[in-house]
């Protein structure tokens, strides 16, 4: 077993990661840890997304402040719009930031500028293509693709049925989507505009995926939603089309609640509802355990940007820095 | 597992006193605290960290079922609100007054986080005693918000003469005989009656319609009723008799109840017989609940149904002074009686 450093917080987890390489958690009633600083940035903290500099958390909160955290907890406030819960943050290159609230997108520019896309229906994920030129919109019936320095009308790609969280492949190929129902789908971006983008669905899960990951270089894509990881392969054109995804970590008692990539190796983190952690190479599908089992299901993990350490956290406080 | 958070539901169309009602609810020492997912933030004056606004946002799953919907803003609130379930012993949702409660319910039953961390528990409905005619005629909302109900709160009786409170209770009972109905002044209700009723709770399902199986079709707050009038029957589509003396001022309402009564049934019969007609009228189906006895079983079976959804149970053994017998009561539009009793039937043992 590697080294442990455990934590037990009063609440669920909602971010356990590095911010300036310094381990930090934050709580959902809007408690931040980061080094050796306690803060409460929040009310009450519904989302976090780390920068993708790795020197700041970026958080949401039932107060409806965005706020920006570096690794010794000094904040700053990046928007507050009125009265609204902020429970979807993505993170960009160039200190992108993006947050939704009911209808609308925001994006907030490293210049503290702030641009507004509203949208017809409710906003349910956001993530930013690798350039940090658009920004996908997880939505009813589909992800709407907006550019984000321009007033152009974003590209729709349709698919019936309501997709919860939205992500884009580390090399800006493909577009995927976790879904109401038991199912990923997936996009080809380059095709997507001709309207004619092939579909990708991918399911045969038993429950609803609510985790997703990509590998370090973006040839596999892990996901939640039942016994064991699924990985789905994207290293070809057609990404997972007519290909079966691995399985890994696979236990017949306990559902996996959260995938995360290692950032350099094709390795995948596999949290699961009675809070074990395995680490599985993909390739051979070798197992390591990271923690035994706990209290309550996973969270959230996330690894340093050298992969050494794997910080984690669960639904009732538990929490945790595994060193490998 | 942890004990589901009980949900109730308010329904009613505008200017019906929800608003009214929830202050009550928020403002009131009863002990208990209260997550308010409303729409509109502003009409509330209590400032409280649990109020969360919501827009409504109606999601057809993917099943190829038209009546199959959900509320995906309430899944992601509610999925918020339970990360800190610590802070709130009870959650209630304020509907917009157009809307349909079914997605709202169906929420609880379809999807399976909802469904693990709450519990529907009552659908109330507020209804303007003023202006309810009016809206059954230009508003089929009203009239299935008011079908839908497990409670509905005859509101602003101040308003009105006897005459024309009897001539509403009468259409709400022609709508939906089994809600449990309490006049009301400015939504002024003893809070016991409209939250924790366990309703959609197999368990306790029915148990505020104590007469539901003799089939009086008497409302549980019969005595209630009394207090303010003398009132000896309360009418239901099942009554045989001609002179209510009401019937010409009631709207031509589309929606109607079909009660079914029998003996031991086959659950042979039954299960395929209720499976093929939610299947088939589903989206007519607006509620439906019973009892049911079978024979060789010495537990009472209870059902309970939102359009195509369907549940049940054995909830306890008959008594000994129990009358084995199956009531099943369907509420719906355009609901074909014939087909149902006839059907109904085939599936005794």
């Amino acid at each position: 077993m590697p080294d442990i450093t455990a934590n037990q917080f009063g609440s669920y987890v909602e971010f356990a990661g590095f911010i300036d390489d310094k381990p930090a958690f934050a709580l959902s009633e809007g408690i931040v840890q980061t080094g050796d600083a306690t803060i409460t940035p929040h009310d009450g903290l519904l989302s976090a997304s780390l920068s993708q500099d790795r020197k700041q958390l970026v958080t949401g909160g039932e107060d409806g402040k965005v706020m920006a955290i570096d690794g010794d907890g000094n904040t700053k406030l990046l928007a507050e719009p009125p009265q609204k819960w902020i429970d979807q943050i993505a993170t960009g290159p160039m200190g992108l930031v993006s947050f939704a609230s009911g209808r609308t997108a925001y994006v907030v520019n490293n210049d503290g500028t702030i641009k507004e896309f509203t949208h017809a229906r409710s906003i349910e994920g956001l993530c930013f293509a690798p350039k940090g030129k658009r920004l996908a919109i997880a939505r009813y019936n589909g992800v709407s693709l907006f550019w984000t320095g321009m007033d152009a009308d974003p590209v729709e790609l349709e698919w019936a049925g309501a997709h919860t969280r939205v992500t884009i492949s580390p090399n800006g190929k493909f577009i995927v989507t976790t879904m109401q129902e038991n199912a990923l789908h997936g996009w080809r971006i380059d095709n997507a505009a001709t309207g004619d983008g092939k579909h990708m669905r991918m399911t045969g899960y038993p429950a609803k995926v609510k985790s997703i990951s990509w590998s370090a270089k973006g040839k596999w894509l892990a996901s939640s939603g039942a016994e064991a990881a699924i990985c789905w392969p994207f290293s070809a054109k057609d990404g997972p089309m007519g290909k079966s995804p691995k399985e890994l970590g696979t236990r017949g008692n306990s559902m996996v609640t959260l995938v995360c990539c290692h950032p350099i190796k094709d390795v995948v983190a596999i949290g699961y509802a009675d809070g074990m952690i395995l680490a599985v190479k993909i390739d051979d599908a070798s197992e390591a355990v990271l923690r035994k089992t706990g209290k309550a299901p996973i969270s959230t993990m996330n690894w340093d940007q050298k992969g050494i350490r794997l910080a984690f956290g669960s639904e009732e406080g538990e929490a945790g820095v595994i060193t490998l | 597992m942890k004990k589901p958070i009980p949900v109730t539901v308010l329904t009613g169309y505008l200017g019906s006193g929800k608003t009214t009602l929830l202050n009550r609810i928020l403002s009131e020492s009863h002990g208990k605290k209260y997550a308010v997912i409303v729409n509109e933030f502003g009409e509330i004056g209590i400032d409280n960290d649990l109020i969360v606004s919501s827009d409504e946002e109606i999601y057809e799953m993917n099943n190829g079922c038209v009546c199959c919907t959900v509320r995906g803003d309430l899944i992601r609130v509610i999925s918020n609100l339970m990360k800190r379930r610590g802070r709130f012993d009870a959650i209630l949702v304020e509907t917009t007054g157009l809307a349909d409660p079914a997605p709202v319910a169906q929420t609880f039953f379809m999807d399976e986080d909802v469904r693990q961390w709450a519990q529907l528990d009552a659908v109330v409905a507020l209804v303007d005693a003023k202006h309810l005619m009016l809206r059954l005629n230009d508003a089929p909302e009203a009239e299935d918000q008011i079908a839908f109900a497990d409670v509905v709160l005859l509101n602003k009786v101040d308003l009105v003469s006897d005459d024309e409170r009897k001539n509403v209770e009468a259409a709400i009972r022609t709508i939906n005989p089994h809600a449990t109905v309490y006049p009301t002044e400015r939504a002024n209700i003893d809070l016991d009656h409209i939250l924790d009723r366990g309703a959609f709770d197999l368990t306790r399902i029915l148990e505020n319609d104590p007469d539901f199986l003799k089939g009086s079709d008497h409302s549980p707050d019969h005595d209630h009723h009394d207090h303010h009038h003398d009132h000896d029957h309360t009418c239901t589509p099942d009554c045989d008799h001609h002179d209510h003396g009401h019937g010409e001022n009631i709207h031509d309402t589309d929606i109607t109840s079909v009660s079914l009564r029998g003996t031991m049934l086959n659950p042979d019969l039954f299960f395929p017989w209720i499976n093929k007609i939610t299947q088939i009228d589903g989206p007519d189906i607006l509620r439906l609940k019973g009892i049911i006895a079978f024979e060789d079983d010495p537990d009472r079976y209870v059902i309970q149904g939102i359009h195509m959804i369907v549940e049940g149970d054995h909830q306890r053994p008959w008594h000994d002074d129990e009358k084995r017998e199956s009531r099943l009561v369907f509420i719906g539009r355009n609901l074909n009686r014939e087909k149902l009793e006839r059907t109904f039937k085939a599936c005794h043992a």
